[in-house]
């Protein structure tokens, strides 16, 4: 835990990071997602952090520079500078592990593809995603298109549940 | 032309297409076929729009700030867009927005796929990153195009309606002025003779697949990436535009 008062170090404005949640999905923090690139300490208390974004239109991409900005001055930075870089681009290849397993536990079902370079963005067509809630591979798609960017609406023919599959990118 | 002119001037091109087209398809919100298909379109434009907003925000980097990317997509005039003339074509009906949205997604893949190799680090980062985005919009269009046309009578009609209405737009994606040659030469965008040869394969395809018949091209309009356009941009911007221009300066 960061307490106030003491000056920042890199160590401890990632810790801090690593407590902002995505606010689609609150089990996951920006850390996790994978879009902090680099966070630098200048002289002065000044914090630079660079992000990737997600998708390009993300709403939420506002909130993550507002809620960085808010929670490293709460810890004493004095400035800080959110700086957003395009290349190289976000993938939900960057998920960590246990990103993916919260997200299921969170009834979300993580992406199942390994997409690369875009070219394998849909994987095997024929896929049958896993529901999170009952863990059937009996499933089908209801839309591609769903409540945020990143997610697809499928349904359960096993358990009867709509459910949300967050779709490789 | 200087390659930093050439940049600008095809950073606004590609905004202004995906800010037009995404404006398009907001007119849908709450107004779709179906609940799954509201949501489909209005996440398209968002797409759309977030695309926009980064060629935008490096166009607006290009010349210092003065102007803003929120200055560069609200405060110019018509001549001053650069957007395809197809993107700016009124709705119609669902299949005339279908069509319209596969001609256009499949032109976007093509160019991202191909801006991908660009000499330009942020054209690159941004079109890595769209071109995903673009593959899924690509995909939602065709199986759409390929449903009208393979579905009922009335489907099919409705369909090959909208292609021979929008076919003459469709050249205009692929002309080439002075930013072209520009960054052709440079190696930051690609020659678009090479993308129309790939797009007339890809758009045939899925055409054929869908039972219809490829128009005449008797009757081509061009003009778009000079600023010239149908009279519908300008109602397009008259409504887009109406609060920056009636409230100046306005913040959210």
């Amino acid at each position: 835990m960061v307490t106030t008062g003491a000056h920042l170090t890199r160590k401890m404005v990632w810790n801090l990071l690593s407590e902002i949640p995505d606010p689609d999905i609150p089990v996951i923090s920006i850390t996790e997602l994978g879009i902090v690139r680099d966070v630098e300490v200048l002289q002065d208390d000044k914090i630079v952090v660079t992000l990737t974004p997600s998708y390009s239109g993300c709403p939420a991409m506002q909130l993550f520079k507002e809620d960085i900005k808010a929670v490293l001055r709460q810890y004493g930075a004095k400035e800080v500078e959110v700086k957003i870089i395009h290349s190289p681009a976000w993938t939900t290849d960057w998920l960590s592990k246990e990103a993916k397993e919260k997200m299921r536990k969170h009834g979300i079902a993580p992406p199942e593809d390994w997409c690369g370079t875009a070219v394998k963005l849909f994987g095997d067509a024929k896929r049958k995603i896993t529901c999170p809630h009952c863990g059937k591979q009996d499933t089908k798609l209801t839309s591609q298109f769903g409540s945020t960017p990143c997610k697809a609406l499928w349904f359960c023919n096993g358990c009867n549940q709509p459910f949300e599959y967050f779709k490789c990118y | 032309m200087n390659t930093k002119d050439a940049v600008y001037n095809f950073c606004l091109r590609m905004a202004d297409n995906n800010l037009i087209s995404g404006q398009r398809l907001t007119e849908w919100c709450s107004r779709g076929p179906i609940l799954e298909e509201d949501l489909a379109m209005t996440n398209l434009a968002l797409d759309l729009f977030g695309q926009a907003e980064s060629f935008f925000d490096y166009a607006a980097s290009l010349n210092g700030n003065v102007k803003s990317a929120d200055d560069l997509a609200f405060l110019r005039s018509e001549r001053q867009y650069y957007n395809n003339l197809l993107v700016e074509q009124p709705n119609g009906d669902f299949a005339v927005t279908m069509m319209k949205q596969f001609l256009f997604s499949a032109f976007q893949k093509l160019m991202y796929e191909a801006l991908t190799e660009s000499n330009d680090d942020t054209i690159k980062g941004i079109s890595t990153k769209a071109l995903k985005e673009a593959k899924y919009h690509f995909r939602h269009s065709s199986e759409w195009v390929i449903r009208l046309g393979k579905g009922t009578k009335e489907s099919h009609e409705r369909v090959q309606l909208a292609i021979n209405e929008l076919w003459r737009f469709t050249t205009d994606m692929f002309e080439m002025n002075a930013t072209d040659e520009e960054l052709i030469s440079t190696g930051i965008s690609a020659n678009l003779e090479t993308i129309y040869g790939k797009w007339n394969f890809v758009v045939g395809e899925i055409l054929k697949e869908a039972t219809l018949a490829i128009p005449d091209a008797a009757k081509i309009i061009k003009g778009g990436c000079n600023g010239m356009h149908t009279e519908h941009l300008g109602h397009i911007l008259t409504e887009m535009q109406y609060l920056q221009r009636a409230y100046p300066g306005a913040t959210w």
